[in-house]
């Protein structure tokens, strides 16, 4: 056990003090409810609301119709229908909204509501969509095909002909929830000044914000989104939530009374997007020397009904769709396609899970039909201080820990010694298995998007701080990081600083607190906002001690020069005295990145970070029950904040991986979702999950101003191919499916 | 009728009686701790103790916890604040995370404490398998548990 963990919120979490969406309540509160159809695919003939609209307590029922502004929506391209109207996407597309004045009395009604359509052929499959002669889902994007991403990196013919060993898999992944805690729910509060107010847990209040205005038909200013606690996010409180606001801010707007509108679970697995399955075509040539000469991949994705983030996670998948390994010769096309099954988007790994499901699933198999060892293999090929990678990035920006991390992992858990152990039967009828896997990562968002987070520090006149940023707090702790590294770069102590939580009429737009990016990005606006901070109080100080700024420091709530000292509080009551404001505004700009859609080469991340995973387990002979025995992490994390967080961020990451890999799948039949609660939708459970020990790797990023990278996303895209590596040992059996289900005839005949 | 809630005593009005406990709870007496998120007994964020036994209660009806002791996520801590043993080990450990699970993982451990002041890493395990947790992988609450089984074994 480490030192004691710090939270901000702790105590008002584990008193059960916190106030979710759903625990907000204001005076004369209405309820909103969505509305569903049968339909799967289908244009829309007409919507009947009459006898819902008649029904007892209904206020208001909300079509496509009454929408003021703008309809149709999306951070990439607009193709959410917030309100069905022309056609029935997927089943999760909602018709109607009923506002009543309970829940019960919304409910009673939305039973009354009645579509009437024509059925429409659906288009499930993502590879007979993409077919010239598929029906188009999107008849004004003129193709099934949201994107497709490229690499072309050297000559891959030349590659393969020069090539002693060519392997040639095909690998699929399913449909996964994210499985929050929360389910989506917002409550809007209609200002007498005209604004609406947004209360709800989500990821992105300024995508919200813009949702919102657009539906409304307002300007940015009128819609105010607050931070409310959120209940789990994993990439999910993004787009979905964003629309589930815009809804009900539009509700309360119709209505002009406060509106709540919180979600049962089964809602917010048929309508909320999910991740991509990916179905990946892997040609891999090798010398018999154990170096990857070429690689040429397919990757389609299955991107749903509408766009949503699926060119951003499926570029990601192509940018590191070699995995930490130098390539001489790539060519990966990459394509996120349409379909009408449930949307997908933004999980976190966000694209990575599956390709490195891929990768070190074949890394093995091409070392082990070379004949190397897998861990010599990879240290063969692995990318290393000054390599450059597949998309022509030379990496010598920051420290190349891939071998260390490796070296890490090996030692923990005593890897080749247990690894002589693998086939063995630990009882009568399980047998033993060790696997590992190892990536690397592209830190926050990369090419994707633009990269930016304003901090705000505000001290006040007792010597209290107030600390906004315009990152969001998930659960992961990144209020607490933000406060962390506030009171260790400007040396004060913790107990004066409080986290304002960000309001989007406050803190200017930030982005999304996705990609691992919430503490490298809030974490840097944050140091910087120090900075300036410091020069207001230095410039000050200096003044009264006769001294130059550069002489005065700042530790342990001193402020001092070489003979002078004064407390914290006194510097900053002097300074509202004279009538200067110990406030700072701090932005933290992310370096530079580029990239050619064409060629796909370019610098796509400002840096990276590394890890490595292995897993121990047994699988029964009788039952095919895999049982984790321990798991292992080593991430190189930069500078670490808050230890326990991160090491909760390991632990968790690994948990969600292991459900990735073992159990989760979204049971989906003709485009409807069958699995929509706990009950048929499995999580890991405490008792699915072993001992688990995580290794804080520490190489401060110098790109990233607090020293941090991004850690909550690569320790959830490495268990599906450590488990599957461990399951092969272990049996034999080799796995190109997610989940991973065992076949206990097969084990036994392998085995045999 | 009246319920006995935290050693509160509090009179139900005749329109919550054929609610759900969660719903009186909720939306009558403000105790928000217990959470809805499957409201079908499948994840345990809706977990109290009745007379100390842990019961998912979107299913359990007002009137059927008539007669009982409730103990809610409310009324762990001391009513100056202070924070029960157990409670305060989850903050130690780390083992919070979005939060949402936790009064009904607290409630739950302490369940099993009140049984057994000793358990192993594997019975906790067991004892907690019923409450969901997307965020922590159980590790750290595991911790929590463990380092609290101390304080029950002293009393």
């Amino acid at each position: 056990m480490n030192s004691k963990a710090w939270r901000n919120d702790a105590y008002a979490k584990v008193t059960g003090k916190t106030k979710y969406t759903d625990d907000v309540k204001f005076p004369f509160m209405l309820h909103a409810v969505p509305v569903y159809s049968d339909f799967v695919h289908a244009k829309i003939i007409n919507i009947d609301i009459s006898e819902a609209e008649k029904s007892e307590g209904v206020v208001k029922v909300i079509t496509a119709k009454d929408v003021p502004g703008v309809n149709r929506w999306g951070q990439i391209i607009k193709d959410f229908r917030i309100f069905a109207e022309d056609k029935i996407y997927y089943n999760g597309d909602v018709v109607a909204v009923v506002v009543a004045e309970t829940k019960e009395l919304a409910l009673k009604a939305s039973a009354l509501i009645k579509v009437n359509a024509e059925v429409l052929p659906p288009v499930l499959d993502p590879e007979e969509a993409i077919k010239p002669d598929s029906l188009i889902i999107h008849e004004s994007h003129g193709t099934n095909i949201i994107n497709h991403h490229k690499v072309r990196k050297g000559n891959v013919e030349e590659g393969f002909k020069t090539s002693d060993v060519i392997i040639e898999k095909v690998f699929q992944t399913q449909f996964v929830e994210h499985a929050y805690m929360e389910p989506e729910s917002a409550v809007c509060n209609p200002r007498a000044d005209g604004v609406i107010e947004i209360y709800a847990g989500m990821q992105h209040p300024f995508s919200t914000r813009r949702f919102t205005s657009a539906l409304l038909g307002v300007p940015l200013a009128e819609i105010e989104v607050l931070g409310v606690s959120v209940g789990g996010g994993f990439g999910g409180k993004d787009d979905t939530i964003a629309i589930v606001c815009s809804r009900t801010a539009l509700a309360a707007k119709l209505t002009g009374r406060p509106v709540k509108m919180s979600y049962t679970r089964e809602w917010s697995i048929r309508e909320s997007y999910k991740r991509h399955p990916y179905k990946v075509f892997y040609k891999m040539g090798l010398s018999k020397d154990g170096i990857i000469k070429a690689v040429d991949t397919k990757i389609i994705a299955d991107g749903g009904a509408y766009c949503s983030v699926t060119p951003w996670v499926t570029w990601r998948s192509t940018v590191q769709c070699c995995g930490p390994y130098v390539v001489e010769n790539v060519n990966c096309n990459t394509y996120g396609v349409y379909t009408n099954n449930i949307v997908t988007g933004a999980m976190r790994g966000f694209g990575s899970p599956q390709m490195n499901f891929v990768i070190e699933s074949m890394v093995e198999i091409a070392a082990e039909k070379l004949g190397i060892p897998s861990i010599e293999f990879r240290r063969k090929n692995m990318v290393r201080q000054g390599s450059t990678t597949i998309t022509g990035q030379k990496l010598d920006n920051h420290k190349v820990a891939m071998e260390e991390v490796l070296d890490v992992m090996l030692k923990e858990s005593d890897y080749f010694e247990k690894f002589k152990k693998c086939k063995s039967n630990i009882s009568e009828d399980e047998v033993y298995g060790i696997g590992l896997a190892m990536s690397y990562r592209g830190m926050s968002l990369g090419a994707e998007g633009s990269d930016f987070c304003a901090a705000i520090i505000n001290v006040q006149a007792d010597g209290s701080i107030l600390l906004e940023t315009g990152i969001h707090e998930n659960g992961q702790g990144s209020e607490s990081a933000m406060c962390l590294i506030l009171a260790r770069e400007l040396g004060v102590n913790l107990e004066r600083i409080r986290y304002k939580r960000p309001s989007t009429s406050n803190i200017p737009d930030s982005g999304t607190t996705v990609a691992s990016r919430g503490t490298v990005m809030g974490g840097g606006a944050t140091v910087n906002a120090v900075k300036e901070l410091k020069k207001k109080i230095f410039e000050f100080a200096s003044s009264k001690f006769n001294c130059t700024p550069e002489e005065i420091e700042i530790k342990k709530d001193k402020v001092f020069s070489k003979n002078k000292s004064l407390s914290f509080e006194e510097v900053i009551k002097e300074m509202y005295d004279e009538r200067i404001y110990p406030f700072a505004f701090g932005v933290f700009k992310a370096p530079k990145v580029t990239w050619d859609e064409e060629t796909g080469q370019g610098i796509a991340y400002f840096s990276f970070t590394y890890g490595c995973q292995i897993v121990e387990l047994t699988v029964s002979k009788k039952t095919g029950k895999v049982k984790l025995l321990k798991a292992f992490a080593a991430h190189d994390a930069g500078k670490v904040a808050n230890e326990s967080m991160t090491l909760g961020q390991f632990y968790g990451g690994m948990a969600m991986g292991t459900g990735y890999a073992l159990h989760e799948e979204l049971k989906i039949k003709e485009g409807k979702i069958r699995s929509l609660n706990f009950n048929s939708y499995r999580i890991p459970r405490a008792t699915d999950m072993p001992e688990m020990k995580a290794v804080l790797v520490q190489n401060p990023d110098p790109n990233s101003p607090s020293g941090a990278k991004g850690i909550g996303e690569p320790t959830n895209e490495l268990m599906a191919p450590a488990i599957a590596n461990a399951i092969y040992n272990a049996t034999g059996e080799r796995f190109y499916k997610l989940p991973m289900k065992i076949n206990v005839k097969k084990v036994i005949e392998v085995l045999q | 009728m009246k319920l006995m809630i935290n050693n509160k005593s509090y009179t139900v009005p005749d329109s919550f009686k054929e609610k759900r406990l969660t719903e009186y709870l909720r939306d009558e007496l403000d105790l928000t701790g217990a959470k809805n998120a499957c409201e079908m007994n499948a994840c345990g964020a809706c977990a109290v103790l009745l007379n100390n036994e842990v019961i998912k209660i979107c299913h359990v009806l007002v009137k059927d916890a008539e007669g009982k002791k409730i103990t809610t996520i409310e009324g762990m801590a001391k009513p100056d604040g202070t924070l029960h043993p157990l409670q305060q080990a989850f903050v130690d450990a780390g083992a919070i995370q979005c939060g949402f699970c936790t009064p009904g993982m607290v409630l739950t451990a302490h369940a099993l404490l009140l049984k057994n002041s000793k358990p192993t890493r594997e019975q906790i395990r067991k004892a907690l398998q019923g409450n969901l947790c997307r965020c922590t992988g159980y590790q750290q609450i595991i911790d929590a548990v463990e380092m609290a089984s101390e304080h029950y074994r002293k009393n």
